[in-house]
């Protein structure tokens, strides 16, 4: 946060920041989420580019008070591009003691808290750990900081008193106090979330009317007591023109696919099972049913899987959306529609591992299952995402490769990007790309007869929908003759099979973008190479480093299998490149094993993405 | 326009035009030719044009079924037909889907799929041929193997309770619940018939002889000089009446099915049990037969439509709610898609 003083208004000083990272932390129940995503539509609507990070307990209530039930959620806005939420906060709201237990350690030395006092009572400090009659609120320890004492809970309960409502209604509506003091902190307007909470209690107006009453009550509380001596303005972001809005991954990817159901005029159909951090494409997609789109919750991952397998073979955009142990359970599956190459979409959202592993924190950990994950040599294409908004083209482009090229399509993103959110200048219908798909209703072999497995330019077998006259015909899980589709076991039929499913994967490099560094220059010292969600945190520290002199390149994949023609050959142009992985170096192995490139890895596994620090550290190390 | 005389009227197909070219590659004496040759005898009455149909099957002897038949056809992976069967459906109402499953397939390792396939009610025919057995893995026990089954898994005798399919579908919600048999080729074009006939998820056990394996298990069923004693052929308001001279009968006692010889208690027909195909308690009670006696005398195994229901399917519901919808609101734009309701415009 760089400030500048600026305006000096009623009681405060006004300050002007280039960007600023407010973390929201509180109980569970608290309404920490709501209050980060109010404040960051707001932001949003004014203009600033930011970018967010919603993280919670696996625990939907997780004991009250406790570290274990913190939930946060990071807001980094700003007059600047911005492309991570912030390696660290200026601003930490902490409603009680476990949060700001679990989340002090990552305030800016100097930075302000805003705590609820309520929360800092005997009871609370002991949830949290801290030791007999200690009390960080009190003992000096926040002395390096501007702390902001106010009892949150009792202002809320006598801003409301006399209304009616009971205790735990009034409860409920002190996070509208917390987010109007920061509107006004921040000088942010309230319209915005006035109108949201008409809207969503249109049916309780006695709710609406305490929410917006409590809203108020913040601002005021800033505006009016001298507490504050200061407030900060953030000025709108100098982004390209163009109309925005904020988007999360996973909505990104559910109107992804329903755009490429248009694009391609496939009817769109969803198999997929509850499982955090995916639901919420289920969730979003299951609301598009006046664009016609099907989605079945089915009785497990291996169903929800199948059932997308059978809706492509009927002629549809078959799709699963799952997260960790559900791609497990559909590996199975994705061989079936390996051989029996009809288009079928996988998302996986990828979080920590093994098994049930941090359902709800984040990781890059299946790089290597989603290549190799399947008994016998099964290759099909992977492509992921970097960032929330880029889900809508990672998708889009995964189902362009699915129908054009016949194949089954990995498509990574993980929860970090799916939770998060960042501003979007969303493309118009006619922008996008159309999808070409080519029902066979003709024979193609000799005799008039039909060969399901005779091969195009791009190695694809023809597709056809049953219900198409003459041309019945069966396909399966058993190996079968090229060209006919009958079952074979012959052994060398076999073994042109095998290698025809790989060259075919192969191909489609003939038909995506070669690889492009994305900031420095184009040979030199050190590139960084990534893929996935860690672009925003890569592209931050490089582009500080560039501008600092340094001689570091970055280039970030989409497309991990096949690789650009040409990654080989950008690789080589650099005297080391490092890949910095939210796992234990699953690309590094894959550009090592094909490139034979002396590439180093930088490894994290915290459920956690990569701060801008860390990247900055490993790439001085090696620029040494 | 043509006129009716002009229109070009398609032949009515006959058994063989549902016989692929593949080589069926059963063993020597499989039920399951008796049961492909009584599914091309039937096909061609029910007037659906072969590029219609789809065969879905999962693995198994069975599930070979599907190469066989001059449809459109998919040979899936073990356990999962009735979820693939399911997209099928889902995504084109209109095609006519059949699946084929063996007891193992069907029971054991698609179990989950099974019930919940009876409970969502798709449109769509499920042939479970059941030979209590495992075949083509080389004769272990399945979960329809009777207790005490010795097999290759089980040398000392299986221990576990076998599952009775028919419980298993009329516990699940089936909406049409049958038994037949691969030696009764008349019957079994019956039940198929009326599989084909009923909107909703039809379940057809087939008993399949195994002659590798598990030869004669159901022989009782079928051949001359047991089946009239052994099975109970009911038809809905029929009276259920066995026996060698239809001599014998069941009635109730109570809440009891009771079996008697009707000429000694004195009974009529109409004192009888009458088969109501529309009743699931009834339909309960005569599922469970196969484990009850009386005195020592083995109830008959009942064939036959045991259970029917009109309920909605998944497919049509779901089309329904999407046309209500569009109804409602009007076709999505996707320009409105991309959108969303909250956007900011930076000049």
């Amino acid at each position: 946060m760089e400030l500048v003083e600026n305006i000096v208004s009623s009681n405060a000083s006004l300050i002007e920041a280039d960007s600023i990272v407010i973390r929201f932390s509180g109980d569970s129940g608290d309404g920490m989420q709501l209050t980060g995503n109010q404040f960051t539509d707001t932001a949003a609507y004014l203009g600033n580019d930011l970018s967010t990070f919603p993280e919670f307990p696996a625990e939907i209530r997780a004991p009250i008070g406790t570290t274990a039930g913190v939930s946060g959620f990071q807001v980094h806005f700003g007059s600047r591009e911005i492309f991570t939420p912030g390696d660290e906060y200026d601003v930490l709201v902490a409603m009680n003691s476990a949060a700001l237990k679990v989340d002090l350690p990552r305030l800016k030395k100097g930075g302000i808290i805003i705590t609820n006092t309520a929360g800092f009572d005997k009871k609370n400090l002991g949830l949290a750990g801290y030791p007999d009659g200690v009390n960080p609120l009190e003992d000096g320890s926040l002395d390096n900081y501007t702390v902001h004492k106010i009892d949150i809970t009792k202002f809320t309960k006598d801003c409301l008193a006399g209304t009616g409502l009971g205790m735990k209604e009034i409860e409920r509506s002190k996070n509208m106090f917390v987010l109007g003091l920061l509107f006004w902190m921040f000088d942010e307007p309230m319209d915005y979330t006035i109108t949201f909470i008409k809207e969503k209690f249109a049916k309780k107006p006695e709710i609406a009317e305490a929410n917006i009453k409590t809203l108020k009550a913040g601002w005021n509380f800033g505006d009016h007591t001298e507490i504050f001596t200061t407030r900060f303005k953030v000025s709108s972001a100098h982004l390209p023109k163009g109309t925005y809005r904020n988007i999360t991954g996973n909505h990104a990817t559910a109107i992804g696919l329903v755009a490429a159901s248009e694009m391609s005029g496939l009817p769109l159909f969803l198999g997929s099972y509850p499982i955090t951090p995916a639901s919420d494409v289920l969730h979003e997609l299951s609301k598009y049913k006046t664009s016609g789109v099907k989605t079945l919750q089915a009785e497990d991952e291996i169903a929800a899987i199948c059932a997308a397998i059978g809706a492509s073979y009927a002629g549809g955009l078959g799709v699963t959306t799952t997260s960790g142990p559900g791609m497990s359970l559909k590996t199975e599956a994705i061989g079936l529609a390996t051989i029996l190459e009809i288009p079928l979409l996988i998302v996986n959202i990828q979080r920590g591992g093994p098994s049930t592993g941090l359902p709800t924190k984040t990781e890059q950990s299946d790089l290597l299952q989603a290549m190799y994950g399947r008994h016998g040599e099964g290759p099909i294409p992977v492509i992921a995402a970097s960032s929330p908004s880029d889900c809508f083209d990672t998708v889009m482009e995964a189902a362009r490769i699915a129908i054009e090229h016949m194949i089954p399509v990995i498509c990574l993103t993980d929860g970090y990007i799916a939770n998060g959110s960042e501003p979007w200048r969303f493309p118009t219908a006619d922008q996008l790309k159309p999808i070409k798909v080519n029902f066979v209703t003709e024979p193609n072999g000799p005799d008039g007869t039909f060969q399901p497995y005779k091969r195009d330019e791009k190695l694809s077998r023809p597709w056809v929908k049953p219900g198409t006259k003459g041309l019945m015909h069966r396909i399966g899980g058993l190996e079968k003759a090229n060209n006919s589709g009958n079952v074979s076991y012959d052994a060398v039929n076999h073994e042109t099979m095998s290698l025809l499913r790989e060259e075919k994967v192969q191909r489609i490099a003939d038909y995506i973008p070669l690889a492009k560094v994305d900031s420095g220059k184009d040979s030199g010292k050190l590139l960084v190479l990534g893929w996935g969600s860690t672009s925003g945190a890569i592209k931050t520290a490089v582009r500080e480093l560039i501008e600092e002199g340094h001689d570091v390149s970055h280039l970030h994949l989409r497309h991990l299998n096949p690789f650009p023609k040409n990654l080989g050959e950008v690789l080589s142009q650099y005297d080391k490149v490092l890949v910095p992985e939210m796992n234990m170096g699953q690309l590094l192995k894959l550009v090592r094993a094909k490139y034979l490139v002396p590439a180093e890895g930088l490894s994290k596994m915290q459920g956690l993405p990569f701060t801008t620090a860390e990247l900055r550290n490993k790439i001085l190390d090696l620029l040494k | 326009m043509s006129t009716i005389a002009e229109q070009e009227v398609a032949p009515k197909l006959t058994a063989k035009d549902f016989a692929s070219n593949q080589e069926v590659k059963w063993c020597p004496g499989c039920g399951d030719y008796s049961i492909l040759k009584q599914v091309q005898t039937v096909f061609p009455d029910f007037g659906v044009p072969k590029e219609n149909i789809v065969f879905i099957s999962g693995i198994g002897c069975a599930a070979r079924f599907t190469y066989y038949m001059d449809t459109y056809g998919m040979h899936s992976i073990h356990g999962r037909a009735a979820a693939i069967a399911s997209g099928v459906k889902a995504l084109n109402p209109d095609l006519s889907v059949w699946m084929v499953s063996g007891d193992g397939d069907a029971l054991s390792i698609g179990g989950n799929h099974f019930i919940h396939l009876m409970r969502k009610n798709f449109d769509l025919n499920y042939m479970m041929f059941n030979n209590q057995i495992y075949g083509l893995t080389k004769g272990q026990y399945s979960p329809t193997s009777e207790k005490g089954k010795v097999a290759k898994s089980t040398p000392y005798g299986s221990v576990e309770e076998p599952f009775n399919p028919l419980e298993v579908a009329l516990g699940a919600k089936s909406t049409f619940v049958s038994r037949s048999l691969d030696r009764d080729p008349k019957h079994l074009q019956m039940v198929l018939k009326r599989a084909n006939e009923h909107k909703g998820t039809s379940f057809v056990e087939i008993y399949q002889n195994c002659p590798v394996f598990n030869d004669g298990t159901f022989f009782a069923f079928s051949e001359k000089e047991t089946k009239k004693q052994q099975a109970l052929f009911v038809e809905h308001g029929k009276p259920m009446i066995f026996g060698n001279n239809e001599e014998m009968g069941i009635r109730f006692d109570g809440l009891t099915p009771v079996l008697v010889n009707i000429q000694e208690a004195g009974l009529s027909a109409n004192d009888l049990w009458i088969h109501d195909e529309k009743d699931k308690t009834k339909a309960n009670l005569l599922a469970r037969f196969m484990d009850w006696d009386q005195d020592g005398t083995p109830f008959p195994r009942p064939f036959g439509v045991l259970y029917t229901e009109d309920r909605s399917t998944y497919e049509a519901a779901m089309q329904q709610q999407i046309t209500d919808i569009v109804a409602r609101k009007g076709k999505a734009s996707l320009d409105k898609i991309l959108s969303g309701d909250k956007t900011w415009t930076i000049l």
